[in-house]
């Protein structure tokens, strides 16, 4: 007489909505792991950087007062590098450090410290953004990028400048390393830093010298720097991509 | 009117009668189901972006001490972790969602929102971004796309604008939802007035803040954004504030599929796949009405047994 049915409406319709919910998760997944897919996704980076740079132009990153100051400037990725070559200078104060300028220019450089603290020199103070999401503030004092460059004379075809790092950031015998193109590099608050909070930079943000860049996240914006390098393409420098992070699936433009 | 509302499955004399119209044309049904695949997309990969530092500050810049949300992991005393969720002031225990929760072999780990609702399940902030830059176009071209067609065929300025009747509406239509009280005829293929301040909420308030907090976490745009971000109260703010977006568009999606069920989820669903709607009108009115002569696709008359 009754015919009660296999299931009930309900049970029905929470297996539809818990196998769609699954299936959705499931098929997400998989499509993340196709570097086909996400090729098709990161069109929406290059949309971005086309977008974004016409739209901003030239203009520079906000400037604050100094209470604006954070207490701490939070230090990420490397903090404390091991390779040899960093070890050896650190233990001698960085006195035989010395920052080489190369590649497609006229007058490649070797500057020590003292050399660079001595050079026109530019002071700011930015907002730094990681790309995990938090945001601090510090002063910053260095040397324009642009100066350097400038000193170094350029050639025709360059289009890129590659930073190279002391940090052996993922411990896998690779260094840190990123790149900008002229637009950023030329940029007037592009600068080699040598101070931070009018301190010279300590270890764990980047000692002796970083780069500050902006308009980007802080992974385009290398710390222990070792070598600047001018250079018509980065596609056979490491993995290719032009940066550690962006070897490892990160965008290259970095600004958002 | 309220005589129809007595309805009776076995009644064979009816007191109304059943026409289909065409509810939503083609343009506004594919964009919908469009707008939804990127919606699920922008909050899952933004789940994902929200776990590689899961805590919300006020100000430009991050207060690590003074978040004002964050879901994190602390360890007891014996080493195992928990999930405790800040709010203000406020903490909670939310081991197993928030905070702490399962990984796919089982064991807790420390993670602000759970696998099942991040793009991809595990921890992956750089193709999180992807997922998540791509879908934000996808979701603008087609949020544009809309508001375009919607001024050009008079969508907006016909079923969506408030008129005058639809304010003094307000308070029939609270308590039509409030008593379960179906529309019927051409109420049924109009919205009700808190339809319409819902629908107009999420796409003048919730869109373009939520466009402009997600434009202004960019360095490279707050170069000339820099009115808007003192405006919100600074990046970090903006930041949360494009979390709260994001929570209210949940909300509201949950509230419109409730809404969907208890229309009637067969009839609803079909109006935004085929377009067609079935709806009920008194008996004698139908075919009188404007509504429902100008967007017929089918007619019929049948006592629906």
């Amino acid at each position: 007489m009754s015919n009660d049915p296999l299931f009930t409406r309900r049970q029905v319709l929470r297996g539809v909505i818990a196998g769609a919910g699954a299936g959705l998760l499931v098929g997400c997944d998989s499509l993340s792991q196709k570097e086909r897919f996400i090729n098709v996704l990161s069109i929406g980076e290059t949309l971005n950087q086309r977008v974004q740079r016409f739209l901003t132009g030239d203009s520079l990153a906000k400037e604050y007062s100094e209470s604006m100051i954070s207490p701490v400037f939070r230090a990420n990725g490397s903090t404390n590098p091991q390779t040899d070559e960093y070890l050896a200078m650190k233990a001698n104060g960085f006195s035989d450090y010395r920052l080489k300028i190369g590649g497609l220019v006229d007058n490649p450089l070797e500057l020590g410290l003292d050399a660079i603290r001595a050079m026109p020199s530019r002071t700011q103070i930015t907002r730094h953004d990681c790309v995990e999401g938090w945001s601090v503030i510090g002063k910053w004092a260095g040397v324009p990028l642009a100066h350097l460059l400038d000193t170094a004379r350029v050639k025709p075809g360059a289009r890129y400048v590659v930073f190279y790092c002391f940090d052996d950031y993922g411990d896998n015998g690779g260094r840190y390393y990123e790149s900008i193109d002229l637009l950023d590099a030329y940029h007037p608050q592009t600068m080699v830093a040598h101070s931070l909070n009018n301190e010279p930079l300590g270890v764990p943000n980047g000692a002796p010298l970083r780069m500050r860049i902006e308009r980007k996240l802080g992974y385009k914006q290398p710390k222990y720097l070792r070598m600047i390098e001018v250079v018509d393409s980065y596609a056979a420098i490491q993995g290719g991509k032009g940066g550690y992070w962006e070897d490892n699936g990160y965008d290259w433009y970095g600004g958002i | 009117m309220s005589s129809v509302l007595i309805e009776s499955p076995s009644d064979t004399a009816a007191p109304y009668q059943w026409r289909t119209i065409l509810r939503h044309r083609w343009p506004l049904r594919l964009m919908h189901w469009i707008n939804l695949l990127a919606m699920l997309a922008m909050i899952g990969s933004g789940l994902q972006i929200y776990n590689a530092h899961p805590a919300l500050y006020w100000a430009e810049a991050s207060h690590f001490d003074t978040p004002i949300f964050s879901t994190d992991a602390m360890q007891r005393d014996n080493g195992e972790i928990h999930g405790v969720t800040q709010i203000g002031s406020m903490n909670m225990d939310t081991t197993g969602v928030l905070g702490a929760s399962r990984n796919s072999v089982g064991a807790l780990e420390s993670r602000g929102f759970p696998s099942w609702a991040t793009i991809p399940s595990w921890r992956d902030l750089a193709t999180g971004r992807r997922w998540h830059f791509f879908f934000a176009w996808v979701w603008v071209l087609n949020g544009a796309l809309y508001i375009g067609w919607s001024l050009l065929t008079k969508h907006l300025n016909r079923d969506l604008a408030m008129k005058r009747r639809d304010w003094r509406a307000i308070p029939r239509s609270i308590g039509d939802h409030l008593k379960f009280r179906h529309p019927v005829g051409d109420a049924a293929a109009r919205y009700n007035p808190l339809q319409k301040l819902a629908y107009l909420g999420v796409i003048f308030v919730l869109t373009p803040l939520i466009v402009l907090t997600g434009l202004s976490m960019s360095p490279q745009m707050d170069t000339v954004l820099g009115g808007w971000l003192d405006f919100v109260g600074g990046r970090q703010a903006a930041r949360s504030i494009h979390f709260m977006m994001m929570a209210l568009f949940v909300a509201f999606a949950v509230i419109h599929v409730l809404m969907v069920f208890y229309a009637g989820p067969i009839n609803e669903m079909r109006s935004m796949i085929t377009g067609g709607m079935r709806i009920r009108y008194p008996r004698g009115t139908a075919g009188q009405s404007a509504a429902a002569s100008e967007s017929s696709v089918s007619s019929e008359e049948n006592n629906h047994e």
